[in-house]
């Protein structure tokens, strides 16, 4: 994986602008699902989906692909929308969310497309699927695996005592080919994390159970390529990359509010934006880019 | 036909000292000699490798073995990512932790995601004796049976154990197996027929009787419902006993066949009345054939310390209560 020129990084946070307008788009056309999540995880879903994923948008089956595994699967608008941009399936599907008859389940369902790697919704069981997928590999290959399996994980699912078997599981098994990424959003539904149920000291706590962890800012995309290489290069542990984002991220009136964990525009609190223009201003925020117009949509 | 010779059943069956043995060690066989054949299947285990015998695997093939500790809930979507991947994958606890605890991981990593798992309940039923109530896991086949895709069988001895577990590698889809723990009388042999929804009559009364009940038994208590008809042979009454491993898929044509030939079925079960497979059984017969049925299994109740024989006659699961249920119902029609 390269590093990452000036140039690269303006290319692929214009392309997390692009999804996050899809994201809106979904939502509104779908009146139902998650929208802080999706958009906090924007960048860190491009990033991997348009650099440092090993995959084939048109052989979703190639059997040499890196893995991806959304364990927190609420948050697929931002999947959806990125598969779509990496040219998995026509961004004009991604409409369909949540629709009769849709390939895009409101929660994922590999089955109904086929080119996701898990069905998952109810949380907390996706960091166990990765380390089976991870501990598989290694029984096959060895420690010479050139395959990497990438766990999306939200931190309010860090709540449930799964994910910690899971933890134990891979920190004894010294999975070097599993990288965990935690939303760290601060969020869920029912308020702040520390409020409901406090994570802290979250890192301590990975560290503790045997795996490298790293801290970064999740909508640094120079941050978040550079925590993936040193995860990929770290050999006798598993890797987890605390990234923390800004839940919202992309709209003023979203950012940072838990309210929007699982309301889309249009039925979100209506302090600061009334209902009906919640979509068109999400919308329009991201096409001008907070009112600085981009040169190359002009 | 469908007598016992043809079945080829166990010929010391009705000695009184019949061979016994635990129904799991057949799986611990089974899975030994799977795991040689086919170089894909793995086991996985949460701190009960010897007591669910997959000890034999374990130590036969370590690199394809895991030990997850007492992690029923991340073991079932452990085991879905190792399906993932090309693995076929057994995980085995004690029936009330798995499928127990860890029904929704089962559900939705495993079936809803369509992944070649088995999952291995062992020491199902009231006859885990002096454990008592809480590792008496007699609501397994009704909350297994109720995911769509998921295959349940309930093995009636060791041998049977040991084609179902072979049969579960081979399918490809999930599987669960109910083990019960302790020794169950050996009523079949190596010879006796067995495939995944298939039904066998293992007992018809001699003399010509007139056939006027019959019996559906499944996994440990297939012995007691045997031994049952015979008793009511003895009394003149004649009761044809069907052997149903598979709960799901249900064998329909074999079900039916007793129901219009019997006019009255006794479902034998260890396993809560309610959700299990006589439940099964009516939910069928009811659609096609309504047939007058009583069902033997526990009433409603949880389970409680004891010798498997003395729970099993306290929760009338005997030979006299298979008996006297099928007489009442002879004595209605």
């Amino acid at each position: 994986m390269e590093h990452l020129h000036d140039e690269r990084i303006k290319e692929l946070e214009l392309k997390a602008n692009d999804i996050r307008q899809t994201i809106i788009e979904m939502l509104i056309e779908a009146g139902s699902g998650h929208t802080a999540g999706p958009l906090g995880m924007a960048d860190v879903f491009t990033l991997l989906y348009f650099h440092a994923l090993r995959h084939d948008p048109k052989h979703p089956e190639w059997s040499e692909r890196d893995r991806l595994i959304l364990s927190n699967g609420h948050i697929c608008p931002v999947l959806y929308a990125t598969m779509a941009h990496a040219g998995y399936f026509s961004v004009e599907e991604c409409k369909t969310l949540r629709k009769f008859g849709s390939r895009l389940q409101g929660h994922p369902h590999r089955e109904w497309l086929p080119a996701l790697e898990t069905s998952s919704g109810p949380l907390g069981s996706g960091l166990s699927q990765a380390v089976g997928m991870a501990l598989a590999e290694r029984m096959d290959h060895g420690k010479q695996s050139s395959k990497f399996f990438y766990c999306m994980l939200g931190d309010g699912e860090l709540d449930c005592g799964q994910i910690w078997e899971a933890v134990m599981l891979a920190g004894k098994e010294k999975l070097h080919n599993l990288i965990g990424i935690i939303d760290r959003n601060n969020i869920q539904i029912d308020g702040f994390t520390e409020d409901i149920m406090p994570l802290e000291p979250l890192k301590d706590k990975w560290e503790s159970f045997g795996w490298h962890v790293q801290e970064i800012d999740g909508h640094n995309m120079e941050a978040i390529n550079n925590a993936i290489q040193e995860a990929k290069a770290i050999f006798n542990k598993p890797s987890v990359i605390i990234a923390h984002t800004i839940p919202g991220k992309g709209v003023d009136f979203t950012e940072r509010r838990f309210e929007w964990h699982g309301n889309p525009p249009g039925k979100g609190p209506v302090d600061v934006v009334p209902k009906e223009k919640q979509g068109v201003e999400a919308l329009n925020e991201l096409r001008t880019l907070r009112g600085l117009i981009r040169s190359e949509h002009e | 036909m469908n007598d016992m010779a043809d079945q080829k059943l166990n010929p010391k069956l009705f000695d009184k000292d019949v061979e016994q043995a635990p129904i799991r060690k057949g799986f611990g066989e089974g899975l030994l000699q799977a795991g040689e054949e086919d170089p894909r299947v793995v086991a996985l285990c949460a701190d009960l490798t010897e007591s669910t015998t997959m000890i034999r695997f374990a130590k036969k093939f370590p690199a394809r073995f895991v030990n997850v500790g007492i992690g029923e809930q991340s073991m079932a979507s452990v085991a879905s990512g190792m399906s993932a991947m090309g693995k076929i994958p057994f995980f085995s606890s004690y029936a009330m932790f798995s499928p127990g605890r860890n029904w929704e991981q089962i559900r939705t990593t495993i079936a809803y995601n369509n992944r070649n798992c088995k999952i291995i309940g062992s020491h199902a039923g009231i006859s885990v004796g002096p454990d008592g109530g809480t590792h008496q896991a007699v609501e397994d086949i009704a909350i297994t049976r109720v995911i769509p895709r998921m295959v349940v069988i309930a093995p009636c001895d060791s041998i049977e154990a040991k084609k179902a577990t072979l049969a579960a590698a081979k399918y490809d889809g999930p599987v669960y197996i109910r083990l019960a723990r302790e020794g169950t009388p050996i009523v079949t042999t190596l010879d006796t027929p067995f495939a995944i929804g298939k039904a066998e009559i293992f007992f018809t009364p001699k003399n010509g009787l007139e056939i006027k009940v019959g019996i559906i038994a499944t996994g440990s208590l297939v012995y007691n419902a045997i031994m049952a008809a015979k008793e009511l042979e003895a009394a003149g009454i004649g009761a044809k006993v069907l052997n149903l491993p598979t709960i799901k898929p249900l064998d329909e044509e074999a079900v039916l066949a007793l129901a219009k030939e019997a006019g009255a079925i006794v479902s034998v079960e260890e396993h809560q009345r309610k959700g299990g497979m006589g439940s099964a059984v009516a939910e069928y017969l009811v659609q096609v054939h309504p047939t007058k049925q009583a069902f033997i299994g526990v009433d409603d109740k949880f389970g409680q310390s004891g010798t498997p024989s003395e729970l099993v006659e306290h929760y009338g699961m005997g030979i006299s209560a298979i008996v006297s249920a099928a007489k009442k119902l002879v004595s209605q029609s």
